[in-house]
């Protein structure tokens, strides 16, 4: 038996490796402590292997074709959902869609506790990525199905299209090459947006996050500002969409509140008739000679409506009544006009009829005291008598404002619902799902 | 079965069984890989020294996993295309064991699931369903592993490994399953995929620079 430690006290602690390009001879630090499986020699751009201790070449280039510095340079380390993350690698993809290719970067994050993380960046446009641990659920009938499940949320099918690496720098967690291949679909539930990658035998989901540039910024403590996002992308979460929802419900309660005032108003209001007369308009009467005064009322309570009621038994005519509400006391008066017409026939379509034989109108807010009306009408002259009845009634509820209120709720509520499906029509006019345009003129 | 505690037949080394279900063990100081027999320990080979790994874990990390706390006691060392990785060996504190595997830093717990009609690696196909406790999992991906080496106490013998093959399944929830054909009859172990924060890990292993 024998007695001390054991020779080995464990493993020596990982850290950050300097080598050498077996290339170029170029220094290349090895960020992520032994878990990258390739890197690029930041000099030459020659693919190693990470996992040969000589990084063995994996591709050479004799040239480099293109540079395309990252927006957050390689060694920077912020904190995603807290934890850090260091960049350690970087490649630029493109895809070619109508014939038309585009370019966008992904950024491999590292943490020795927690692994990779990515972030991809298209046009101003950050998402926050990791591999799926769980899998979407699709209906695996079709080539590419049209929907995906993912924790119970459906995912819409966004895109598929052939993707392709032109640019990478730095150290990748598989083995990268320049002019790799895959198929990617991208089913969207903004502001999460599932990809699916097929390489080969291999297909790899994804789970990304919509996220502003603003927010890449101050967590990698990058200088300057973050490049303007270009248009809509595909999960970037609408402006208008969580408010949508919530402005209906909110329409809708405000409008039950308002029926709901109506009818208390409607039940508590006295329509408490006033005055009732009834008088003759003779014809070839001069225009203006007819006008008079009424006995006056009295119009209790507090300030509340008027409601004037005209109803004559026109045919085929129209009576015009001019209208002034005056307080016996203080003068103040309320002038207003009012037309009964009633016209009807028969024609190749069969009867028909137009106006009614009645009006109604409501004064608001008219307060307590002693009133009488000046009456003025005028009709016709061609026309024979005309015997028409005016009615006023107290306290009735007034109807228009609450229309004039429902409209002030539905006027925005229309507008949010305008934007927000504009908005996601303009999202979805760029996937392989674009809407058929509303209009013909739109588009020309 | 021995004692608990013996010594190495090998360089008399005092040696421990965390577990008492333990089949096999390293010794720490001679690399000799000892199994216990009904009288005492034996020899049946030797481990070259590991490589060095990037795996957080190391023996003697605690953890927990459904409310009851595990240490790890022994390990398995495998390499593949996409790198190395570890199977964990745990002890739970109800004297069950099980598994934690870290490839790609993709935590998974796994326990053997007895009884089960299992397919054979011929037979295997991506993309295949298979139903096991009612449960279904999908083929994801067949891997063909390297054995790298071994460390501590393990429920079996295993030692002189070299080409071993495993079949990986997923499932629509974080259930995940392996099938292990590095024996001659094949094994499955069934559990879950974890995230790192759940398992309340340890006495972790240090990266310079990261804490």
């Amino acid at each position: 038996m024998s007695s001390g430690q054991p020779p080995i006290q464990g493993i020596p602690k990982p850290q950050v490796k300097a080598l050498n390009c077996p290339k170029c001879g170029a220094a290349i630090t090895l960020r992520a402590l032994g878990q990258a499986i390739s890197v690029v020699c930041p000099s030459c751009h020659s693919i190693l292997d990470a996992k040969d201790p000589n990084l063995r070449i994996l591709q050479e280039f004799n040239k480099i074709t293109s540079i395309d510095p990252p927006l957050i340079p390689l060694g920077t380390r912020g904190k995603i959902r807290g934890t850090d993350y260091e960049a350690i690698g970087f490649e630029r993809r493109n895809i070619k869609i109508e014939g038309v290719r585009y370019h966008w970067h992904e950024y491999v994050l590292f943490n020795p506790y927690k692994g990779f993380r990515y972030l991809t960046e298209y046009q101003g446009h950050w998402n926050d990525v990791a591999i799926c641990k769980e899998l979407p659920i699709i209906d695996s009938r079709f080539s590419i199905p049209l929907e995906a499940n993912y924790f119970g949320e459906l995912y819409k099918h966004f895109q598929t299209g052939d993707a392709n690496t032109d640019f990478v720098l730095g150290e990748f967690p598989w083995e990268v090459r320049v002019g790799e291949q895959a198929r990617v679909t991208d089913y969207i539930h903004p502001p999460r947006v599932l990809s699916s990658e097929r390489m080969s035998n291999e297909i790899t989901w994804s789970i990304g996050e919509y996220i502003y540039g603003k927010d890449i910024w101050s967590t990698f403590h990058l200088p300057g500002s973050p490049p303007q996002g270009v248009g809509i992308y595909e999960n970037e979460p609408s402006p208008f969409n969580t408010n949508i929802t919530s402005v209906w419900k909110a329409f809708g309660f405000f409008a039950i509140g308002l029926l709901a005032l109506m009818i208390g108003f409607d039940a508590g209001s006295k329509k408490e008739p006033v005055f009732h007369s009834s008088y003759q308009l003779n014809r070839g009467e001069p225009k203006g000679e007819g006008s008079f005064v009424t006995n006056t009322f009295l119009l209790g309570g507090r300030t509340s409506s008027v409601e004037v009621a005209t109803s004559a038994g026109v045919q085929n005519d129209w009576i015009y009544v001019n209208y002034a509400l005056i307080n016996q006391d203080t003068g103040q008066a309320w002038d207003f006009g009012r037309e009964v017409s009633f016209y009807s026939g028969y024609d190749s379509d069969g009867s028909w009829s137009e106006g009614k034989q009645d009006d109604t109108v409501v004064v608001p807010s008219v307060p307590p005291g002693k009133y009488y009306l000046r009456i003025e009408p005028e009709a016709d002259a061609s026309h024979s008598t005309i015997v028409y009845t005016v009615d006023v009634k107290r306290d009735v509820p007034v109807t228009a404002f609450y229309g004039i209120g429902f409209l002030a709720l539905l006027i925005p509520a229309i507008l949010v619902t305008w934007r927000s499906v504009s908005f996601e029509r303009s999202r979805w006019s760029e996937s392989d799902h674009p809407p058929s345009p509303i209009f013909n003129t739109e588009n020309s | 079965m021995t004692q608990r505690v013996g010594s190495c037949p090998n360089c008399g080394a005092k040696i421990i069984f965390k577990w008492s279900s333990s089949v096999q063990t390293v010794c720490e100081y001679c690399k000799s890989v000892l199994v216990r027999t009904d009288v005492d320990l034996k020899k049946i080979g030797q481990v070259a020294d590991l490589l060095p790994d990037t795996s957080p874990i190391q023996l003697n990390t605690e953890g927990s996993y459904r409310n009851k706390s595990f240490v790890v006691i022994g390990r398995i060392l495998y390499q593949y295309q996409q790198g190395g990785w570890n199977e964990w060996h745990f002890m739970m504190n109800d004297g069950t064991s099980g598994w934690l595997s870290d490839a790609q830093e993709e935590f998974a717990v796994s326990f053997l699931a007895g009884d089960q009609k299992l397919p054979s690696l011929s037979q295997l196909q991506i993309g295949q369903t298979y139903s096991w406790n009612r449960d279904s999992y999908i083929l994801s991906v067949i891997t063909e592993a390297h054995f790298c080496g071994l460390e501590g106490e393990l429920p079996f013998q295993y030692w002189d490994k070299n080409e071993v093959c495993f079949a990986d399944l997923r499932s629509s929830s974080r259930k995940f399953g392996t099938l292990d054909y590095s024996d001659t009859n094949p094994a499955l172990y069934l559990g879950e995929l974890i995230e790192f924060e759940d398992l309340k890990l340890r006495n972790l292993r240090q990266f310079e620079g990261w804490s």
